[in-house]
């Protein structure tokens, strides 16, 4: 068999599955067979079936869809829950279904046969339509309606021969056997591309993973893929730990909360960074998330709230409570939550619902509440999470995430380590004391900013979550009633300060008046006594006048006498 | 490769007993497609006790047909009368295994 039909470039024929092509770097080996292997219910069929649907329907290429298992009726139904027209298509002479049985109990061998006829109903369906793509699902099948396995490995080889001179793009699916990759080693036949697809069970959740084992003539990504079948088909997500080179941006965007953004020397934090929110039970961490997206849904972003713990409809009346309607930003299509319990599935899966949902949605800004929900082994949480950090930030998008602390695991925390991978960790403590509890918070870090080094006490009022200096004082920090206390205390002590110094004043102002008047006496006396002194003295000369003419009189006097 | 009628002891041909209504597909004129023909009118004309219509298919001519009657190895010999259906693959060398799957014991023959 001619292998080398495409000397130089591979061709390849998209699946249009969101990722596989991706891993794929393109999609299937063009005109060749790819085998697609995994234990029942891995999604093998779907798979194959999806790579049909699409072919026909996107990318212009017809195809046969060969089936040893299901009859063409159940395919129809099973697909059309995911919004798969079989009927129509196959109506419109895009897609052909041939459903092969056998059954061994009708089937007498008699002397020397071949599988031609498998052959002429598969050349046959594919003339009918044009079929650029082919699908045999499950082609094992064959091998218990026969009782030679050597014919059956003979024409199957044969088989695949036909498919590649006849150029059709084919996806052979199989069952996986015992330390092979399929019950009968169809690997050794189908060498162009081999597809694993699994699903593991791990504490009791299941992961779906694929991989890309092989792929003659192509690099291809090498790792295990998580994949995700849902309404909306199957999607597999190259969710890689995707290096450290990502757009950065010196845009400030405000948290909502301008207590808190007058922490930060920059009014708020850069686009794109990740924020870490600690804090034990019943510190607001979410309705702090609240205030988050609802800013920025207010500054006309489109916001993403994965809920882990609580329902969307909670959520909004929650933070109405605070003053917040988030429900407006939902309608208007800026707000979208996402909620789905943890245990739902593994975390592989949550990372792939999120990837699909990122890229449905384009999200401005995620938050993820809380990412203490994610239970696990500590190593694969931790990565899982990384994953997720690399995923959010190489998008740009500002990511708030929540963490549950407990009162045991203070310090450690339930943050699976990724504090030290966060652009900012703002820490929510409640203080016990007096008998009532307040709320503290304070930034660890923030980089790239500097920021404030205070605890400051915060309420969650009906108008939002408010930011109130702490007291700090010779008598510690002192919160709720202490502080209140305290600051009546002040303020009982500043009103004695004022009332002694206005005292004083009116005293000094006494003092002056009285000495005023004494001084006013005092001239008074002056100018009586100055008064008398004068009068004393004109007397004084009246008399001394006086003396002066009675002298000279008497002096007159004597003259005439002698 | 038209219809082989053969002679039959009663001529009166339907659902009854001892009608057979049998269909060989083959994809052209290969060994395995001749000697199943051969092999099989060799059969019939061994046990004249029965009344047998064939109906000789070539699949390269009529691919279509195929799939009706769930082909996949040839040549196949499907016995569409007296029911169940079966389907006897190969090209008929083994008559042991012929008239085991055609449900003839090998006592009638020669008669």
């Amino acid at each position: 068999m001619p292998l080398d039909r495409t000397p130089l470039a591979l061709l390849k024929a998209q699946t249009g599955i969101v990722g596989l092509d991706d891993i794929t770097l393109g999609g299937l080996p063009s005109g060749r067979p790819t085998l697609i292997c995994g234990a029942a219910g891995c999604g093998k069929t779907l798979l194959a079936m999806t790579f049909l649907v699409n072919g026909a329907t996107r990318f212009g290429e017809p195809g046969v869809f060969m089936s040893f298992e299901e009859r063409a009726a159940d395919l129809a139904a099973n697909f059309a829950s995911l919004g798969f027209d079989i009927d129509g298509l196959v109506a419109a002479g895009k897609l052909a279904i041939d459903h092969v049985r056998v059954e061994r109990g009708e089937i007498e061998e008699t002397g020397e046969y071949d599988l031609e006829g498998l052959f002429v109903r598969l050349g046959y369906a594919v003339d009918t339509i044009g079929a650029r793509r082919v699908v045999l699902d499950t082609i094992e099948s064959l091998f218990s309606g026969f009782t030679d396995p050597s014919i059956l490995r003979a024409e199957l080889r044969r088989l695949f021969g036909w498919i590649k001179d006849r150029g059709l793009t084919a996806v052979i699916t199989g069952e996986r056997g015992d330390g092979q990759l399929t019950r009968q080693g169809l690997e050794e036949y189908v060498s162009d591309c081999v597809i694993v697809l699994d699903n593991r069970v791990q504490e009791q959740i299941t992961t779906r993973r694929l991989r890309v084992v092989k792929y003659r003539g192509s690099a291809h990504g090498t790792n295990e893929y998580p994949f995700l079948i849902d309404a909306q088909g199957i999607s597999v997500l190259p969710v890689t730990s995707s290096g450290l080179q990502r757009p950065v941006s010196d845009e400030i965007i405000p948290s909502g909360i301008p207590g808190l953004d007058a922490m930060l020397r920059t009014g708020g934090f850069y686009r794109g960074s990740s924020i870490l929110l600690s804090g034990v039970a019943g510190t607001g961490k979410t309705t702090i998330g609240s205030h988050f997206v609802d800013a920025a849904c207010a500054r006309g972003e489109r916001c993403m709230f994965f809920v882990l713990e609580e329902g969307a409809e909670e959520i909004c009346r929650n933070a109405r409570s605070i003053g917040l309607d988030l429900k407006q930003w939902v309608e208007r299509g800026k707000l979208r939550f996402e909620a789905a319990r943890p245990s739902l599935y593994g975390l592989e899966m949550h990372l792939a619902r999120m990837h699909r949902d990122l890229d449905a949605f384009k999200p401005d800004m995620v938050v993820v509440d809380p990412i203490s929900a994610f239970r696990g082994p500590p190593t694969e949480v931790h990565a899982t999470l990384l994953r997720m950090l690399d995923l959010l930030k190489s998008r740009g998008i500002t990511t708030l995430f929540t963490s549950l602390r407990t009162e045991t695991t203070e310090g450690e925390g339930t943050d699976h380590g990724l504090s030290s991978l966060m652009d900012v960790w703002i820490k929510l403590m409640d203080i016990e004391a007096n008998g009532e509890r307040n709320r503290l918070l304070y930034l660890v870090k923030s980089r790239g900013m500097s920021h404030s080094n205070q605890v400051r006490e915060y309420r969650v009022t009906d108008s939002g979550i408010e930011l109130i200096e702490a007291y700090i004082g010779p008598e510690g920090v002192l919160t709720g009633i202490a502080r209140l206390s305290q600051e009546a205390r002040e303020k009982a002590a500043a009103k004695r300060r004022r009332e002694e110094v206005e005292r004083r004043r009116r005293e000094i102002t006494r003092r002056r008046d009285s000495l005023e008047r004494q001084i006013e006496e005092l001239r008074a006396t002056l100018v009586i006594e100055e008064e008398e002194a004068r009068k004393l003295l004109d007397e004084e000369e009246v008399h001394e006048a006086t003396l002066a003419v009675d002298r000279a009189a008497v002096a007159a006097r004597r003259g005439a006498a002698e | 490769m038209s219809p082989a009628a053969l002679p039959s002891a009663d001529p009166a041909s339907g659902s009854r007993p001892g009608c057979y209504r049998l269909c060989l597909y083959v994809a052209g004129r290969t060994t395995k497609s001749l000697t199943a023909m051969a092999n099989l009118k060799r059969l019939c004309e061994e046990h004249p006790a029965y009344h047998y219509e064939i109906n000789t298919i070539d699949l390269l001519e009529n691919p279509r047909l195929a799939a009706a009657d769930q082909i996949v190895a040839l040549p196949t010999l499907v016995r569409h009368l007296p029911a169940p259906i079966k389907r006897i693959i190969g090209d008929l060398s083994n008559t042991e295994r012929v008239l085991a799957g055609l449900g003839i014991s090998p006592g009638t023959a020669s008669r």
